[in-house]
């Protein structure tokens, strides 16, 4: 569906819930706790749950800026390599001696300095989001090998651990942190006049530049947020497994897309929600864990995953022809 | 059946969910006559022909060609059946070239099944030839103009040699000599025997041109009337709808006069069911003191364009396609750059680098193309309603106010008539008419100080085009500067206080109302005869 359809009383109740993605998706997750909880009510601890909750906090994370993004009809192949090289730049810096703020600061200024590369590149030079940021994730990946060498990278600070694996009122810092982010980030693409440009601008490029919102400078920003986001997931994942792998983020790109199109976005642009996103992150893990429970086998897992997004796609756009007059 | 009835259509009816968009309509085209069909936006005109192609499937009725009934599962049954049918939307592929386009599909084979490069070429000169087309069969489409295009998409229909054809439109984007290169094309089909539909909404083209005309309205058959006296020749319209009447066009040959009291007036009857008088009004207001200036504008294509416009006055931007006024207009808004020139506003000069700043400083552009580069098609009535004016549903601290939004969408939708069941509705959905309507609604809810209208009735039908025509004269009493470019001469005509003409590029003459007629501005814009010398 388009833009968060806020404020039309016409259709019934019932209709429009189900027209909203996100309603359809959290039915279809309580489906499944339910059939998970039949089959083994053991496995519905609050432990089990945050457990899964924060393997996939990382990608909800990388799934805020990706949707706006998609909202936008922008596109992101290197979030995953983004996600690799700042949690390695800012390792790199905590094993040399500084200190954990500025640390900090630098992946998530790396992650902001990437995004305006790939902003820049398509917003003013005009090459195409698929092709610039493919590209960018090779070189980014690239960079992230010649710097460890193919090492992985140990020895962090626990002040900096304590970041990623302390707990406050029982939960875990990445889990609470991907809440809060995720809250804000729907807040402000729901409801703010800023963000709603994005999806003028997903619905059509050139009816909104004649409108008077000023595009070149809304994707710029758009792809500055992406690498932003996707900087504070790999440095939260660094500060959560203590170390940092060369392959650390590889494939998170393709799964994030699949989340976040599962959750309502399209890729012609003008359509989702950060809700949606992370609603496809749960939904996308909860299959993962099911199967794990019921014994499937682990090579299954792409197949399904692959299954579930175009289920969701399909549905969608089938919905869609039966309502429009042709 | 008679035997010199070519097709059929009998009591043929279609459903869309929610709309009936064809009841029981008749429909009979005779061998080798041009029939005409017209009606309003969403009469059904374009469904019938989709019927006639093999697009869509009727729900109840018949069709017979040839006297024999027949059942088109696809376009392609249609087409081996001899029906060949131009619609609206361009088809062609923009990075093949125009022999590609023509034959696409049926190129030319040698042995192997290897495509016959110079069969085609040969061919498509010889098609080109024949239709008088001064254009090179190697020409990519991409880098033909929109005018050229529809051309081609004729010309690959006619290729065919079909027993039917069936054009949509045709003219909607041609200059008056590829109008009238296209009617005698017509005339020689007709010649061979070739039976033609043709819908337009322009009904002195259906003058020109048709032997019977066929009026629909809301998806019903009202009336087929004979166009013409039986003379067979082209011939000229005289027709005299317009109040304060405009002589008739001059040239052409023997001169045919419509059948026995046919008018527009008696035609546009029957489509809405009411006379509509005098569609463009009549000023209703003083104008006022000059206080829009443009100097000396310049950029690639055009050059030393300078106008000024007072309050309230409508100043019509008459010129062939290619003349440089679209350009103009999206320059002075400030999404082209200009490489030369002044425009100032209440005496305060505008400096203009973007929309936005554009709409900040008082200025509404509606673009002529609405689909494209005017709506966003995917998104609802309500998004689109307020795209211009963002900022000023937004609180202090930025967040959109949606019941602002509702309330304004739904005094937009009630004053401009948009009819549309709810302001949720994809816009995409909507009539032409009432798309154009929204957009008008776009840019009148801004509430700019001047307003580029740019083809604000394009593809719009007779209906719609009297409301929206209202809804300029309202704007203009309020004392808005309105800049009309249309390639409408008779709305110019009947809407202009003052009318430029622009040529190549540059201003080539300016007339006040008095003294245009259609045949100065015509030979102005076209820089024939004794007006405006070069």
């Amino acid at each position: 569906m388009a833009e968060p359809e806020l404020g039309t009383r016409q259709r019934c109740l019932a209709r429009r819930l189900a027209d909203q993605r996100e309603f359809v998706l959290c039915i279809i997750l309580l489906a499944i706790v339910g059939v998970v909880a039949v089959a083994d009510p053991g496995v519905l601890t609050l432990d089990n749950l945050s457990a899964v909750f924060l393997a996939l906090s990382f990608q909800a994370i990388v799934g805020i800026g990706m949707t706006n993004l998609l909202v936008s009809g922008g596109f992101d192949l290197s979030v995953g390599s983004t996600v690799g090289l700042t949690g390695a730049v800012t390792a790199l810096a905590l094993v040399s001696g500084v200190p954990v703020p500025a640390a900090l600061l630098i992946g998530l200024a790396l992650g902001a300095a990437i995004g305006l590369a790939n902003g820049l590149i398509i917003a003013k030079i005009g090459i195409n989001p698929f092709i610039t940021t493919l590209g960018m994730m090779g070189i980014v990946r690239g960079l992230l090998e010649v710097i460890t060498k193919g090492q992985n990278i140990y020895g962090l600070p626990d002040a900096f651990k304590w970041i990623g694996q302390g707990k406050l009122l029982g939960i875990q810092h990445p889990i609470l942190i991907c809440l809060a982010l995720v809250v804000l980030g729907d807040l402000a693409l729901r409801k703010f006049r800023f963000f709603r440009q994005n999806y003028y601008i997903g619905g059509s490029e050139k009816a909104a530049v004649l409108s008077g919102i000023n595009v070149d400078r809304m994707k710029i920003f758009n792809y500055v947020l992406t690498g932003l986001l996707a900087a504070v997931a790999g440095v939260l994942m660094a500060a959560r497994f203590g170390s940092v792998s060369v392959t650390m983020g590889k494939n998170l790109e393709l799964q994030v897309i699949t989340a976040v199109i599962i959750g309502g976005a399209s890729l012609q642009g003008g359509e989702g929600t950060v809700l949606g996103a992370l609603l496809g992150c749960i939904l996308m893990s909860l299959i993962v864990s099911a199967m794990t429970l019921f014994n499937v086998d682990i090579y299954w897992n792409t197949l399904i995953i692959g299954a579930t997004l175009l289920v969701a796609v399909l549905i969608d756009v089938l919905s869609k022809r039966k309502r429009s007059v042709t | 059946m008679a035997d010199n009835v070519i097709l059929q259509l009998r009591g043929i009816t279609k459903t869309f969910p929610g709309v009936r968009a064809l009841d029981h309509v008749d429909f009979e085209l005779r061998r080798g006559e041009v029939h005409a069909l017209v009606g309003e936006n969403g009469a059904g005109k374009s469904t019938l022909m989709h019927i006639v192609g093999g697009i869509y499937r009727p729900d109840a009725g018949e069709i017979l060609v040839g006297g024999r009934p027949v059942r088109f599962r696809s376009a392609h049954d249609a087409a081996m059946q001899g029906i060949s049918v131009v619609y609206q939307e361009l088809s062609l592929a923009p990075n093949l070239s125009v022999a590609e386009n023509i034959f696409a599909n049926r190129q030319p084979v040698r042995a192997g099944n290897l495509i016959d490069w110079s069969a085609l070429d040969r061919r498509s000169r010889e098609l080109l030839h024949r239709f008088h087309l001064d254009l090179s069969p190697r020409t990519l489409v991409r880098h033909l103009s929109v005018a050229q295009q529809q051309v081609i998409e004729i010309l690959k229909a006619m290729s065919y040699r079909p027993r039917v054809l069936v054009l949509d439109e045709p003219t909607s984007s041609l200059t008056a000599a590829d109008t009238q290169r296209l009617f005698r094309n017509m005339d020689r089909l007709k010649a061979e025997g070739t039976s033609i539909v043709y819908i337009s909404h322009h009904l002195r083209e259906v003058f020109q041109v048709a032997d019977r005309v066929t009026v629909l309205r809301d998806g019903r058959h009202v009336e087929t009337l004979p166009a013409r006296q039986p003379s067979g020749h082209p011939g000229t319209a005289t027709s005299r709808a317009v109040a304060g009447g405009t002589p008739a066009v001059p040239g052409g040959d023997a001169a045919a006069s419509p059948a026995a009291g046919l008018t527009e007036d008696a035609i546009v009857k029957r489509m809405v069911g009411r006379t509509l008088g005098n569609i463009y009004g009549e000023r209703a207001s003083e104008i006022g003191p000059e206080y829009f200036r443009v100097e000396g504008a310049a950029a690639g294509r055009f050059s030393d364009v300078s106008l000024s416009l007072r309050r309230g006055e409508i100043l019509g931007l008459a010129g062939l396609v290619g003349s440089g006024r679209t350009e103009l207009a999206r320059a002075v808004f400030g999404v082209s750059p200009l490489t030369a020139g002044r425009i100032t506003l209440e005496g305060r000069p505008l400096r203009l680098r973007g929309a936005g700043r554009a709409i900040a400083s008082g200025l509404g552009y509606l673009t002529e193309d609405r689909k494209g580069q005017g709506l966003f098609l995917r998104m609802s009535v309500r998004a689109n309603c307020i795209a211009p004016g963002l900022a000023r549903f937004a609180d202090r601290l930025g967040l959109m106010d949606e019941r602002r939004v509702d309330q304004f969408a739904e005094a937009s939708r009630s004053r401009f008539d948009i009819v549309t069941p709810s302001i949720g509705q994809t816009v995409g959905n909507l009539s032409g008419g009432n798309q154009q309507k929204l957009l008008l609604a776009m840019w009148m809810g801004i509430t700019p100080k001047v307003l580029i209208a740019d083809e604000p009735t394009r593809g719009v039908d007779v209906g719609a085009k009297s409301e929206i025509y209202a809804l300029l004269r309202q704007l203009a009493a309020t004392g808005v500067g309105i800049v009309l470019i249309s390639s409408d001469l008779l709305e110019i005509l009947g809407l202009s206080d003052r009318i430029l003409v622009m040529r190549q590029g540059r201003i080539a003459g300016e007339f006040p109302r008095e003294d245009a007629t259609e045949e100065n501005i015509v030979a102005c814009a076209a820089g024939v005869g004794r007006e405006c010398p070069p």
